[in-house]
């Protein structure tokens, strides 16, 4: 019998080792197994089962989440595969796709002295996650598709490591700019 | 006492027996105890039919300890010794007490740890302490009204409640005597309340502002599955500032200068608090303030100028709101329902400008004072087990981000803010001279990027290292939150397996040392004795592992024990039983050790199939 603590994510729920996952199972595979496993569930039992079943719930939120996350399942996938990403390559090849984001970034530096700054960074903030998107559509078929192609696919996981910081930077304006001014 | 009946290994356990629970909602002005009693909850009056116990202890001269309404209608007489508003105090350091210093009159006094203890004529109390006193009054209340002894607890927190005041909470648990089954985040238990009576999946968001403290959460109904998607919220907010801001509008319409004094800042509150609670359902109130020198000024207040007095404060809540929708990654129009909790969502204004927030009319069916304590009375329902059948289940979240300090005062985040609990997060660390043993680690919980703007939550050392040279160690350190939100670390050195001994000095916590002398203190005053009360826990304790124990091997001992193995676990199983019976408390947490170490490798099974289980209907149809 394999160990909760040694199956990889998708064979905890019970999932097809592919980038496409369902969401709605994964989130119903996610009450399921956290219905048998919490910690609530054992708040009678002995110390040992509550520190196992606090390991196993842990574990499950972790997997949930890496499943959850665009990015971070692709990633996932790939080190599954032998890929590792390398969170230090930084240096992109692609001249248009570096064009894209310095005029994004042009655009948030920007957003501040707009006549209406908030529906401004709403406008960039679709913009991006439309691009980004795309490139999750990309990545399924880098990935999923019987000619997989890793070496694209991990081009388009460091596209998507930019997307999500540029995510994270709107979300900051935008919670700076709506205590400002609502 | 009811002696526990362990069957021979191999019959039939007791038949389930109803163990009695209660849910608690310690709060900054009122506390209160519920309990599901006939497949209802609700809270438990005491002698007089009150509900509500004012979180308010009086500590008198010659020890006696008042707690309640009878300590609530001394504060003014006596307001040094009448502690009010302590949770505000809980988990704090004395740093933190100049900003909380206009509003607690107290004389504090530096403990042993950072936190700091109030002065009174019965002796240094902590807010521990003091906490303590109110949850124990609301124990006797409950085992009265139940007749019967408490199998466990569930007191409730603000969901935006940080890890020392988490710690706090807990503690003070403890020292009451208490078995806590859980901290659980009050916008959650409200939830819950609420979730029984309408069975409709969807988003819920819970806006609860009390005396002292505001939190709203965004939570995802789904099939009895409650799952907090985001929370967030202001710790220093409640309705005690709007009482501030209304006494500092009374002293300045009635023409009182200068510093009130104690007493008189008081009666200023108290009259300001109820002239806002009589606001609720009249347009104008006369106001009455009674001055040292026995004369009494009267103005007039409307609920107009009652709204524009208390409107900063209005606004001041909807910014978590936008956050918490935000990390939620739901927007306003997706919310199905919203709750509305705390006594404070009385004012109409709060409901007027909760209702324009969310474009919806909220919920206001159950008692906002009473709906914490309800929801929590059901979840301790079924963790004392009284309800095995029962699919309820709560996830929460961690309200605040858990970092580490690294060069040059920054934190660098381990597990960010609205991540669901459990948790557990390993980084690595590596030595940075040759031969060195030990290493510090200062753990902090906040959003901001300085150390110094986070709150410091402990400094763990990590020691016995093993020697190397600089930078060949790789020390794994496990950082763990667990359901109650509360942090645990662990440190293992990944090339020679070595665990690192870790030592915790909490920042605002108390010591271990603490703990025990004030256990030892409130003891003593019981007039009980401390290896009594050491034994009957160990006995409880026992009690309670030999019942899971029987429970478990009942249901898959034959499945997953060899005879051999059988044979030692239910011989270390009879050791305890033996034990349990004798008077030596140190004996029988040895036996429950060696019953543990006898059936670690059952219970490692077990847990492990019964993942397998919940999976086992998938596994062929949908791996094509």
């Amino acid at each position: 019998m394999s160990s909760v603590l040694t199956q990889n994510h998708f064979e905890l729920f019970s999932l097809p080792q592919q980038y496409a996952v369902d969401s709605e199972r994964l989130d119903a595979r996610y009450r399921e197994l956290q219905r048998s496993v919490h910690p609530d569930r054992f708040a009678r039992a002995g110390d040992q089962e509550r520190r196992i079943s606090m390991q196993q719930a842990a574990q499950i939120n972790e997997a949930y989440q890496v499943l959850k996350d665009p990015l971070r399942r692709g990633r996932y996938l790939l080190q599954l595969r032998g890929h590792s990403v390398d969170d230090q390559q930084r240096t992109h090849q692609d001249p248009a796709f570096l064009m894209q984001q310095i005029d994004l970034r042009e655009s948030l530096d920007e957003v501040r002295h707009q006549a209406d700054p908030l529906g401004a960074l709403r406008a960039l903030a679709d913009r991006i996650s439309d691009q980004y998107r795309a490139l999750e559509t990309g990545l399924g078929e880098a990935l999923d598709s019987a000619d997989a192609d890793p070496a694209e696919a991990l081009a388009l996981v460091l596209k998507m490591q930019y997307f999500t910081r540029l995510h994270d930077e709107v979300q900051t304006l935008e919670a700076d700019l709506e205590d400002e001014l609502l | 006492m009811v002696l526990l009946q362990i069957s021979e290994p191999g019959q039939s356990t007791a038949p389930h027996q109803h163990r009695l629970a209660a849910g608690i909602d310690l709060g900054t002005t009122n506390s209160l105890v519920a309990s599901v009693r006939s497949g209802s909850a609700d809270t438990l009056p005491d002698e007089q039919g009150r509900h509500l116990l004012p979180s308010v202890v009086r500590y008198l001269a010659d020890g006696a300890v008042e707690v309640g309404e009878v300590a609530r209608a001394d504060a003014a007489l006596d307001p040094l010794n009448t502690i009010v508003s302590v949770k505000r105090l809980m988990g704090r350091g004395v740093s933190d007490l100049q900003t909380l210093g206009s509003v607690l009159p107290y004389e504090f006094v530096a403990g042993e740890s950072s936190m700091p203890l109030i002065h009174t004529v019965a002796g240094n109390r902590s807010p521990v302490q003091v906490s303590a006193d109110i949850l124990a009054e609301l124990k006797r209340r409950a085992e009265r009204t139940l007749g019967g002894e408490l199998s466990g607890v569930v007191i409730t927190v603000p969901a935006y409640f940080d890890d020392a005041q988490r710690q706090a909470t807990k503690d003070a648990g403890k020292l009451a005597g208490l078995k806590v089954l859980r901290l659980l985040n009050e916008p959650t238990a409200a939830a819950v309340a609420y979730g029984l009576d309408r069975s409709s999946d969807g988003i819920i968001a819970v806006y609860d502002l009390g005396g002292g403290t505001f939190d709203i959460s965004i939570l995802r109904l789904n099939q009895g599955v409650f799952e907090v998607l985001a929370t967030a919220g202001d710790t220093a907010l409640g309705g005690d500032d709007m009482d501030r801001l209304i006494a500092a509008w009374l002293m300045q319409e009635t023409g009182i200068q200068g510093d009130p004094g104690h007493a008189m800042q008081r009666r200023l509150l108290q009259a300001a608090c109820a002239a806002k609670e009589q606001l609720t359902d009249r347009d104008e109130v006369d106001v009455f303030v009674d001055l040292d020198d026995g004369s009494r000024r009267q103005t007039r207040l409307s609920r107009a100028q009652l709204n524009a007095l208390i409107e900063p404060l209005v606004r001041k809540t909807l910014a978590p709101c936008r956050r918490a929708l935000r990390d939620a990654g739901v927007s306003a129009q997706q919310i199905g329902a919203v709750v509305m909790v705390g006594g404070s969502t009385r004012v109409p204004r709060v409901r007027e400008a909760v209702a324009e927030f969310f474009a919806r009319e909220p919920l206001v069916d159950i008692d906002p004072d009473k709906v914490v304590a309800i929801g929590a009375a059901v979840q301790a329902d079924i963790l004392v087990g009284n309800k095995p059948e029962d699919e309820m289940l709560l996830l929460d979240v961690i309200p605040l981000s858990l970092g580490i300090e690294t060069m040059g005062g920054l934190t660098e985040k381990i597990v960010p803010r609205n991540t669901t609990i459990p948790v557990a997060r390993a980084q690595e660390f590596t030595t940075f001279k040759d031969g060195q043993t030990a290493m510090a680690l200062h753990v902090v919980q906040g959003e901001r990027e300085l150390v110094d703007d986070c709150r410091s939550l402990a400094r763990f050392e990590l020691r016995d290292i093993p020697p190397m040279a600089a930078g060949a160690a790789r020390i794994r350190v496990t950082f763990q939150v667990d359901a109650d939100g509360l942090l645990s670390v662990t440190a293992q050195e990944q090339t020679s397996g070595a665990q690192a001994r870790i030592e915790v000095k909490p920042s605002y916590g108390l010591t271990d040392n603490e703990i025990e002398t004030m256990l030892r203190d409130s003891i003593e005053h019981a007039q009980d004795d401390v290896e009594a009360r050491r034994l009957r826990e160990q006995q409880v304790e026992a009690d309670r592992v030999l019942e899971a124990l029987q429970a478990a091997l009942k249901e898959d001992g034959d499945r997953f024990l060899s005879s051999d193995e059988r044979v030692s676990v239910d011989n270390a199983a009879r050791r305890l039983a033996e034990a349990r019976n004798g008077d030596d408390a140190r004996a029988i947490k040895r036996a429950i050790e060696a019953l543990e170490a006898a059936s670690a490798a059952y219970v490692d099974r077990r847990m492990n199939a019964n993942i397998q289980k919940a999976m086992a209907g998938h596994a062929l149809d949908e791996f094509k």
